[in-house]
């Protein structure tokens, strides 16, 4: 019988002075996947609760295999120490999977730990290239997209426009410093050229204007966003307020739908984005949108909990294929088993996973329908371009990953 | 001046010199101490070591810093940039130098009390609310130094810090054999503040704390007493954080916050300004409630709110403070 | 006139723009203190979240009431100077005859409290606040593109630095307010009421710091911590300027605005340090701040 319980347990609380967990007393049969992500702060919207949801769901959609299935929550609140601390007495007591992670230095640090403690780590939310690169792990699937994927669909397609030189405001940590560089490394690659940047310190900046004046007297055609969230959305507001889009073209190198949603039509109407599901997409995304809509305060889910969905669904399935005891045993293992299982789900149909820990689907790239355009309250991409799954991300190869030699 | 009483006053209750003890220690203090010794031992069986280790290494900063507001009656609230600053340079000394441990922990210690040295130097030229302003805009500017400086890693922090080998020979993987050594330095650390303040140089914080025109007035340096205390409690700050990198693997910018100095304010103000077990128990009992009460996100910054208030307004003697005017002990 | 000193002229007079509103909110929250501490002892650590107080105000009023900013503007210091002088009854009063400390002490754990209920509230990532449509839109200068709204923040907080100036030096609220600061019992024994003057004056500092976060509301967006992060900076200012003089504060508010803003064009990395050295350097100096009296 499958349970579905929801345990909100963070940063290792009632569990902490006890010694032994009291869920542990249900047996070894139960597998316990923790939601990590951000329940308080600028990525709320995009990972947040909808990551918990969509995990349920996949639960749900999972069905009874003769183990039982407990979903965990906590929030790091994008601080790596917490995350650490939160992972590390997670593992200790019990969890075998930590999922989500949407801020990559929490999740590089998490990552650390799935390996030294031997469990997995499922990330969907987090962007940084390097978890399937030099920092790679046995024990990590990284499935959702990375900055290669946007930085090779969004940056290329600017560039080609014309957008040939490039100033970057870029969030100061792990994430935006790989968004930076991977799209760098595309504009410079196509002849264009990066004039400048600023980093700008995450989480505490609201206000944008000093770096978007730098930009403005960087004489650059395009402004590089690497940034993601709340504050992409300031940062375009800040832009259009001291004029930056009479002479820059905005590249909002990391956006989602409930950026695009905040910004609203009006202001975001002709950006250019990249996403790897979108819920309007095909039959299946509209058929998962459906069923866990009313679980997901109504929204339509963002690419990061669709992640979580596509990921703990086929982590769950390849427990199912070698068993919970051996699951439970070994994250290496277990991990090794999903990388050798087809994936097939709702949000990205059929894929696979590479021995790097990337997972392999088509990219899209979506324009913001202008206010006219839209049907509905949701109704906000029109589908340009798609990368074809072996094209979409960085090539096996050049990722610099250790386990690739071997 | 007679309208107001000093803040470590109101907290020591007034109890003669107990007759019998040892090393400075009072018979209560005795029977403290031998509690916390039995703790430290039996503990690790009972509740979870990594748990402890984090209590021990805020408990060894809230002594740190009980021996500035506690001893010399001066309030720093940017106590955060040496614990911080001693977690960065043990976490650096550890994994890019590839020192021991035990160095990395002293090369934490000697940059906090370096950084304690410069920021004194400034900082005690002002009294009271002052001292205290400055050192929390000092602290700030420390924050911002480590938001940018490339070897903190910036908000990723100092990720994967290996625990080492001790004396390079003891390989400190295990929770347990690192519970040892962090067990260890808290209650060497504990035993040397104690050691200060009952030595004569101890005395004269003292009197520069009840008064310092007076001091001054028998020919004490009072600044240079008070630079000296300053650097050693930024040092024992430094030697805490720098524990705490060493254990947890990381080193991030929640230690250098300001949010981090008044945690340390807090514990010691809840455990007994000016008492030698205070600090210990108050670090205990904030590190405790925010393990517990995690899941109840930003309320825990509410409940810490209400115990400061709570303190303020009727508690000020602090946990142990009270036991020891009810037992009418030095504590 | 496209650069000045080989510096872009969009980017000196931007970056001194947003250096002179920086120093408009400096010079207000230091003010709001300076009043305060004149009178009371105290330094207020909840400035912080008094003036974030008075930006979720101005949100609440919108979203909740359907009010606008300008009367936001008037209502949003009524209503957190009212929460100042219960704060003020309730708490604060009870420790005028203890060390000054526990004051900061006591206004520090008040801060942790409103803080960590707007976050519990409104989670931390900011909620929006409109730019009124009367002052909404730019003016292009030629050399720089200047929006019309940060303008009028700069010289909103100019009139109300000096309108709060000469009401206390001029006016005989004022000269009751500064006697009351060098000898409270001798102006209680001529029969002024001091408690109540004392609660007022807290109410009224606590009004300045919200009008400052009305004011701020548009540019950054309202969110829990936007006080705390200011407010050490603050902190750093008014040891700078001494707390003696209220012009004082004012001014050094605005000129290290200025100098963070000037810093910024020249020397980005050093922007978040730079009052802060200019604290320590002063210090060593003029310990007692420019502005002080020993």
């Amino acid at each position: 019988m499958s349970m579905n319980r929801r345990g909100v347990l963070a940063a290792g609380a009632a569990m902490t002075m006890g010694g032994l967990p009291a869920a542990r007393a249900q047996g070894s049969q139960t597998i316990r996947i923790g939601v990590m992500n951000d329940m308080s702060g600028p990525y709320r919207d995009a990972a947040g609760p909808g990551s918990v949801a969509l995990t349920q769901q996949a639960v749900q959609d999972f069905g009874s295999r003769g183990f039982a299935v407990e979903v965990l929550q906590a929030d790091h609140q994008n601080k790596p120490d917490l995350g650490a601390s939160i992972a590390r007495q997670w593992f200790d007591q019990g969890v075998d999977v930590v999922a989500d992670l949407p801020t990559s230095s929490v999740a590089l640090a998490v990552n650390q730990i799935a390996r030294e403690k031997n469990k997995v780590h499922l990330n969907s939310g987090a962007a940084t290239s390097d978890l399937t690169g030099p920092q790679c792990s046995p024990n990590t699937v990284h499935w959702t997209y990375d900055t290669y994927m946007l930085a090779k669909s969004t940056g290329a397609a600017i560039v080609k426009s014309g957008g040939t030189s490039w100033f970057f405001i870029t969030a100061d940590y792990a994430f935006g410093h790989a968004l930076e560089r991977d799209t760098g490394n595309f504009v410079r690659a196509q002849g264009g050229s990066v004039v400048g940047g600023a980093r700008y310190p995450f989480p505490a900046t609201t206000d944008f204007s000093a770096f978007l004046l730098q930009a403005q007297a960087s004489g650059a055609k395009v402004l590089g966003l690497a940034s993601a969230s709340t504050d992409t959305v300031n940062a375009i507001k800040g832009a259009r307020e001291f004029g930056l889009q009479r002479r820059m073209k905005i590249a909002a190198l990391l956006m989602g739908l409930p950026d695009v949603k905040s910004l609203g039509l009006e202001s975001g109407q002709g950006l250019l984005l990249t996403e790897p599901f979108y819920w309007d997409l095909n039959d299946r995304t509209r058929a998962l949108t459906q069923r866990v809509q009313a679980k997901n305060q109504n929204r339509p889910p963002a690419m990061e909990p669709a992640g979580c969905y596509g990921m703990v669904l086929h982590y769950l399935k390849a427990v199912a294929d070698m068993g919970v005891a051996a699951a439970k045993a070994s994250g290496a293992e277990a991990v090794a088993r999903m990388k050798a299982m087809p994936t097939d789900d709702d949000a990205f149909g059929p894929g696979s996973i590479r021995a790097d820990g990337r997972k392999i689907h088509p990219s899209y790239l979506f324009q913001v329908k202008t206010p006219a355009e839209s049907r509905g309250p949701w109704d906000l991409y029109t589908l340009g371009a798609t990368t074809a799954a072996e094209e979409a991300f960085r090539p096996l190869a050049e990722g610099g990953c250790p386990l690739v030699r071997s | 001046m007679a309208d107001t009483t000093s803040i470590t006053a109101a907290a020591i209750p007034d109890v003669a010199q107990e007759a019998g003890g040892v090393w400075g220690f009072s018979r209560a203090q005795l029977v403290g101490l031998g509690i916390l010794l039995v703790f430290l031992v039996v503990a690790p069986f009972v509740l979870y070591p990594v748990f402890l280790m984090k209590l021990y290494c805020f408990a060894l900063f809230a002594c740190a810093f009980n021996l500035l507001i506690g001893y010399v009656g001066l309030l720093s609230f940017g106590h955060a940039a040496y614990f911080g600053m001693g977690g960065y340079l043990a976490g650096h000394a550890a994994k890019v130098w590839g020192l021991t441990p035990e160095l990395s922990i002293i090369i934490g210690g000697v940059t906090a009390g370096l950084l304690g040295v410069l920021a004194g130097w400034i900082a005690i030229r002002r009294q009271g609310i002052y001292f205290a302003m400055i050192t929390l805009a000092l602290a700030q500017m420390v924050y911002f130094f480590c938001v940018q400086a490339p070897f903190t890693g910036g908000e990723d922090g100092i990720q994967a810090i290996p625990r080492g080998n001790l004396f390079g020979v003891i390989p400190l993987d295990r929770d347990l054999s690192m519970y040892w050594v962090v067990a260890a330095v808290f209650l060497a650390g504990f035993l040397l503040v104690h050691r200060i303040i009952h030595s004569p140089y101890g005395q004269v914080l003292k009197s520069i704390r009840e008064n310092e025109p007076r001091a001054t007035s028998l020919g004490y340096r009072t600044d240079d007493y008070k630079l000296l205390a300053f650097i050693l409690s930024a040092t024992l700050a430094g030697v805490a954080g720098a524990t705490k990198s060493i254990v947890f693997g990381i080193a991030t910018l929640t230690d250098v916050h300001w949010s981090m100095s008044g945690e340390v304010v807090l514990m010691t103000l809840v455990g007994g300004l000016g008492t030698i077990f205070g600090p210990v128990v108050g670090a205990a009992v904030i590190v405790t409630m925010q393990n517990y009460l995690a899941e109840m996100g930003a309320w825990v910054t509410v409940i810490q709110g209400v115990i400061f208030v709570a303190c303020v307004l009727a508690f000020r003697r602090g946990l142990i403070g009270e036991l020891a005017a009810l037992l009418k002990v030095k504590l | 006139m496209d650069e000045i000193f080989g510096i872009p002229a969009p980017l000196l007079f931007g970056q001194l723009l947003l250096g002179l509103i920086n120093g408009a909110f400096y010079a207000m929250l230091s003010l709001g203190l300076a009043v305060i501490f004149g009178l009371l002892n105290i330094v207020n650590m909840a400035h912080g979240a008094q003036f974030m107080m008075g930006a979720f105000a101005a949100w609440m009023l919108l979203a909740w009431g359907g009010i606008g900013y300008w009367w936001a503007l008037l209502l949003a210091p009524i209503i957190v100077g009212i929460t100042g002088v219960i704060l003020e009854k309730l708490f604060i009063s009870r420790l005028y005859k203890l060390d000054h400390l526990y004051g900061l002490l006591l206004t520090f754990g008040l801060a942790l409290i409103i803080e960590g209920v707007f976050r519990n509230e409104f989670g931390s990532s900011g909620l929006p606040y409109r730019i009124p449509p009367e002052l909404s839109g730019a003016w292009d200068l030629g050399f720089m593109f200047m929006p019309v709204y940060r303008g009028w923040v700069v010289v909103a907080a100019l009139v109300l630095c000096i309108t709060t100036w000469l009401l206390i030096e001029k006016t005989r609220l004022g000269a009751y307010l500064r006697a009351a600061t060098e000898n409270a019992a001798l102006v209680q024994a001529f029969g002024v009421n001091v408690p109540r003057m004392v609660t007022l004056t807290y109410g009224a500092g606590v009004a300045l710091a919200a009008v400052g976060g009305v004011l701020a509301a548009p540019i950054y967006s309202v969110n829990p911590q936007m006080g705390s992060n200011l407010i050490i900076v603050v902190f750093a200012v008014v040891v700078i300027g001494g707390m003696g003089s209220i012009l004082g504060s004012i001014l050094t508010g605005f000129a290290l605005g200025i100098v963070e803003g000037l810093t910024k064009v020249f020397w980005p990395e050093a922007s978040a340090t730079v009052i802060f050295v200019i604290m320590a350097i002063v210090l060593l100096a003029r310990p007692a701040g420019l502005f002080g009296r020993k």
